[in-house]
């Protein structure tokens, strides 16, 4: 059955907390006993180089792989043990792209209204209210194949508000736009988290963006959490005058081609471990 | 029911909405209806078998709604590629009702393509013995259909890679095709031939169609059906625990 998710005033209260999080792949260990709490109504960032474990967190959090040990909450509920409700309460846009080309921009609204049990009438209501506020409107009845990386984007944002979830996920949705682009995006974003309450938990590789909307921050590296504040406790911990200095301070300055090959090595265990 | 109506539907629309595949889908049955029909007939004829084109055309609709299914082994690893799978895995619904839409989605396709041959069939000269008997013979393809979409689906769940389709089309699907007597008759095989044809789904779905369409059949109708609902229950459940198991 459908219930509105009713995301709340902003609270004290964790809408996401995670405790001592470990996730392995083999003898590969994404995520090391990683702990943090993400209040209700907040736009939390999760930053880290590639490889760090971000991308394996957010799965963990949203049902799509299981901690190896270690407990995580979302809204109350195990999305380990209580999936389906957990499901309800986020709305999620993945790294890489996840639309149907071929289906129109309302098409894709509606599967996925109707996957999320969203009644017909609320469903068309808020479809075109989301679309219009992401400025898509016009182009509802268009192949997605026929649009832009910015407009979808702003469509798979547009698709996982639908459901008015409590938790909205964004896993690097900025990669690879232009700077007008990005720009509207998070404009749209912050509008949303001030209007509807939403819980925004973003990775994002441009740390101008993260100091623009985020109120709290983590930075996560080689599977551990090496710092969480503000973007201004960040600065001052670290004694440096901008995000993308402290992160460097916090991560070091080596370019990731070890990381990268660690990850490509966790794909390639994961596919022999999911056989 | 809605889950799985819009995730029919979405095949659905895909399909009609590709002109291009239902164009590029009509080649191989043309060849094998043109070279081999008319290629094969005389021999065929003078071997006391009667018209190849009579003889074949069921056959070669048994072979469009098998590559059609299985070709839904490629629409999974399109979403698994670009990202929808992820979209329908998170959602807050059962695996099993998604199988199942994709399955009857992937199924309802194949047997569009098996009509559309069977229209080509008839321009090219095949006459249905009983015409009473064609809608009989199209809940056989429908079972044909589900059967190899919910492989295809099983197969779907399991591969990730583009590469893995091409070891399926040629270590199972043109295998499944070539035992199935679509283009020879089941009779008179050596002992090898003759039991490996007995083993594959296809073939009793070819000769009940054959059966309801030309009257000849080598096992009955009723066998045919039989089996086929049989392996069709085995299959989708296979396929569903298939893909009870996909992690994105």
């Amino acid at each position: 059955m459908y219930a509105r998710n009713f995301a709340g005033p902003v609270s004290d209260r964790p809408i996401i907390r995670v405790q001592h999080v470990v996730k392995t792949f083999g003898k590969l260990t994404a995520v090391n006993d990683v702990s943090f709490d993400v209040r209700a109504g907040k736009i939390f960032a999760f930053l880290g180089p590639n490889g760090a474990g971000k991308t394996t967190t957010i799965k963990m959090l949203t049902t799509l792989l299981r901690p190896t040990s270690g407990s995580l909450e979302l809204d109350g509920l195990d999305p380990t043990t209580h999936q389906t409700e957990v499901r309800k309460r986020f709305g999620v846009v993945f790294q890489d792209p996840s639309l149907d080309s071929e289906l129109t921009a309302w098409e894709n609204m509606d599967i996925h209204g109707v996957l999320y049990h969203v009644p017909r009438q609320i469903r068309r209501e808020r479809s075109e209210t989301l679309l219009k506020m992401f400025e898509l409107w016009e182009r509802r009845a268009d192949l997605v194949k026929t649009f832009s990386g910015g407009m979808k984007r702003r469509l798979e944002i547009t698709r996982g508000l639908l459901h008015t979830p409590k938790v909205l996920f964004l896993d690097e949705p900025t990669l690879g736009l232009d700077p007008q682009s990005r720009n509207q995006m998070w404009t749209l974003v912050r509008n949303l988290n001030k209007a509807e309450g939403v819980t925004v938990f973003l990775t994002t590789h441009y740390m101008d963006e993260a100091d623009r909307v985020a109120d709290r921050i983590a930075v996560i590296d080689h599977g551990r959490i090496v710092a969480t504040g503000s973007s201004a406790e960040l600065k001052q911990q670290t004694g440096t005058d901008s995000l993308e200095a402290a992160f460097l301070k916090l991560t070091g300055t080596t370019i990731r081609d070890e990381s990268a090959t660690a990850a490509d090595q966790m794909r390639q265990v994961s596919r022999v471990w999911r056989r | 029911m809605s889950v799985i109506y819009v995730l029919w539907l979405r095949e659905v629309k895909k399909y009609l909405r590709s002109r291009v595949q239902i164009v590029a889908s009509l080649g191989s049955p043309l060849m094998y209806l043109g070279v081999l029909g008319f290629g094969l007939g005389p021999v065929f004829q003078r071997a006391g078998e009667g018209k190849y084109l009579q003889f074949m055309a069921p056959g070669v609709i048994g072979m469009t709604v098998l590559f059609t299914a299985m070709f839904s082994v490629i629409a999974m690893l399109w979403d698994r590629q670009f990202g929808f799978l992820k979209e329908t895995l998170v959602a807050p619904v059962p695996r099993l009702l998604i199988m199942i839409g994709r399955t009857l989605g992937g199924a309802t396709v194949a047997v569009l393509q098996g009509a559309l041959i069977f229209a080509v069939t008839l321009i090219a000269g095949f006459r249905p013995a009983n015409l009473l008997a064609v809608p009989l013979a199209f809940l056989v393809i429908a079972l044909i259909a589900v059967i190899f979409s919910a492989l295809a689906t099983a197969i779907g769940s399991s591969i990730k890679e583009m590469q893995g389709f091409q070891m399926v089309m040629n270590f199972l699907v043109m295998p499944l095709f070539f035992l199935s007597g679509a283009i020879y008759p089941l009779e008179g095989l050596p002992r090898i031939l003759g039991a490996l044809t007995r083993v594959d789904p296809l073939t009793y779905g070819v000769d009940g169609v054959r059966g309801l369409l030309t009257g000849r059949t080598h096992f009955g109708v009723a066998l045919d059906v039989a089996v086929l609902l049989g392996v069709g229950v085995l299959f989708v459940l296979f396929g569903a625990w298939r893909f009870s198991k996909i992690e994105a």
